[in-house]
C-alpha cells in the first residue's frame, strides 16, 4: 500500500529517505489520477522494501506541489538523495513507471 | 488487484478483450453473459477515456449527476458480475493467425480462440519542439485536470473540435483570457458548443492559426508563436499554458503489420467488428468508423461479442 503524504512529513519521508522514493502528485477530482491510483498501489506492492511509494494530494499540500512546480496531475516523481531523479506526467502503465527507476 | 498467473500457461480463453474502456467493458459483459470464457486485459485501470470524462452530456439516460468515471466503474462491475476475468497487464505483442491466438504480456501470455481489440485512442500531439519537454510545465492534454494550475492567467487552446470547445468553456470559468487557435475558419465542434463560446467574453477564437513554436522561460511555458495560414503573418501570445486538443490517435501500434490498418492507424472493421484476420474483431475508437462516442463504443462492444460467439460456433461445426 502507498501512504498519503502531507506537507509536514514530506521532507523526512521523501528527501531524507535512505532509498529511492516515488511520489504520485494527484488530485481527488482528476480522472487520469483515478485511473492511475490502482497502478500506483500495484507498483507499491511490487517494490515494497526497495522503493517507498507515496501519494500527495495537491489540494491538501499545495506548498509541496508549488515547490516542485507541479502544473499537471497526475505527476509522478522519483526522488533519490533528496533530489528529483526522474519525472513523468499523466496516467501511465505499470511498466512505464517501473522503467523510471 | 494484480495479474493472476495460475494456469495461465495451459488455459485457452474463448475470447480475450484488449482494453477496458466502454467498448471493451461492454464486449466483456456480453461475452461473459453469453457463457463465453472471457478475459479482459487492461494496462491501467478500467474506464478508458470515459473514466477521464468529467461530465457526460450525451450518453442516453445519463444526466450530469454522475461522472464518466463512476459510469465506467459500474460497467466494470457489471462485466465481472457475469464472469469476465480482468487481467491487469499490457499486451506487448500478438500472434493472431490460426485457431488459437496468443497475446504476449510482460508477465507471460494469454491464449484465446478470439480477440476483440478495444484499445481505444489517446490525445494526439502537435509534434512541435519543446512540446514533450514542457508537458506538465504548461503543456497539457487535459484541461479539466490542469486548468486549476492556471487560475487567473492567460492561456491558449489549440484545436477546433468538441474537446477544444468544451475545454474553452471549462477554462473560461477559471482563467483570465483564453485564446482558441483554430486551424481552419470553422469549428468542427457541435453547434451547441459554438453558441456557448460566442457568448463568453473572455474567450477569443482566432481562426486559421497554426502553433509554430512554444516559448519557454524558466523551464515552463511563457507563450506561443502562431502563424496565420492565409497571410503567413506570425504573432506572439504571452500565455502560461497551452492546452492541446487536436483529436486522437488510435492505440494500434502493436498491431502494425499483423492486421489491416487504415492510413490513420485505425483497425479496418465494419459494424460487426470483423477485421482482416479471422477470429479477430475490433470495437470502439480504435476501429474505422464515423462517430467516436461512448454510445457507439458500447454498441461495437455488444456486436463484437456476438460476432465472436458466432465465429466460435462455426469453428466447432
Amino acid at each position: 500500500m502507498s501512504q498519503v503524504l502531507t506537507s509536514t512529513d514530506f521532507d523526512s519521508k521523501v528527501l531524507q529517505a535512505d532509498k529511492p522514493v516515488l511520489v504520485d502528485f494527484f488530485a481527488t477530482w482528476c480522472g487520469p489520477c483515478k485511473r492511475l491510483g490502482p497502478v500506483i498501489e500495484e507498483v507499491a506492492d511490487e517494490l515494497a522494501g526497495k522503493v517507498d511509494v507515496y501519494k500527495l494530494d495537491i489540494d491538501q499540500s499545495p506548498d509541496v506541489a508549488a515547490r516542485y512546480k507541479v502544473n499537471s496531475v497526475p505527476t509522478i516523481m522519483l526522488f533519490e538523495n533528496g533530489a528529483i531523479k526522474n519525472k513523468t506526467v499523466g496516467a501511465v502503465p505499470k511498466q512505464q513507471l517501473l522503467q523510471m527507476l | 488487484m494484480g495479474a493472476e498467473n495460475t494456469n495461465r500457461e495451459e488455459k485457452v480463453y474463448d475470447v480475450a478483450i484488449v482494453g477496458a474502456g466502454p467498448a471493451g467493458l461492454t464486449a466483456a459483459m456480453y461475452a461473459a453473459r453469453a457463457g463465453l470464457d472471457t478475459a479482459l486485459l487492461e494496462n491501467l485501470s478500467p474506464g478508458g477515456q470515459l473514466a477521464q470524462t468529467e461530465h457526460l452530456e450525451n450518453y442516453p439516460g445519463f444526466t450530469m449527476s454522475q461522472s464518466g468515471y463512476e459510469l465506467s466503474q459500474i460497467m466494470h462491475e457489471q462485466a465481472e458480475h457475469f464472469g469476465a476475468h480482468t487481467v491487469y497487464d499490457e499486451v506487448t505483442d500478438v500472434a493472431l493467425e490460426g485457431p488459437v491466438k496468443r497475446l504476449h504480456l510482460p508477465s507471460g501470455h494469454i491464449d484465446t480462440r478470439t480477440v476483440i481489440i478495444a484499445t481505444g485512442a489517446r490525445p494526439a500531439k502537435l509534434g512541435i519542439e519543446r512540446e514533450a519537454k514542457l508537458t506538465g510545465s504548461g503543456v497539457s492534454y487535459c484541461a479539466t485536470c490542469d486548468g486549476n494550475f492556471f487560475k487567473g492567467r492567460d492561456v491558449c487552446i489549440v484545436g477546433g473540435g468538441d474537446t477544444a470547445a468544451a475545454d474553452a468553456i471549462y477554462l473560461s470559468r477559471i482563467c483570465n483570457k483564453i485564446y482558441l487557435f483554430v486551424r481552419r475558419d470553422v469549428l468542427r465542434a457541435t453547434a451547441i458548443y459554438y453558441d456557448k463560446l460566442k457568448n463568453l467574453p473572455n474567450v477569443q477564437i482566432v481562426w486559421n492559426m497554426v502553433v509554430e513554436e512554444i516559448v519557454e522561460e524558466d523551464g515552463a511555458v511563457a507563450g506561443v508563436r502562431v502563424r496565420d495560414r492565409l497571410t503567413g503573418n506570425e504573432t506572439a501570445y504571452e500565455v502560461a499554458a497551452l492546452f492541446v486538443a487536436v483529436g486522437t490517435v488510435p492505440n494500434s501500434e502493436f498491431l502494425d503489420g499483423k492486421i489491416e490498418l487504415d492510413q490513420t492507424g485505425h483497425v479496418v472493421a465494419d459494424e460487426t467488428g470483423r477485421t482482416s484476420v479471422p477470429g479477430v474483431f475490433a470495437a470502439g475508437d480504435v476501429r474505422t468508423k464515423m462517430l467516436r462516442q461512448v454510445s457507439t463504443a458500447v454498441a461495437d462492444g455488444a456486436n463484437c461479442a456476438e460476432a465472436c460467439a458466432e465465429y466460435l460456433l462455426q469453428q466447432q461445426s
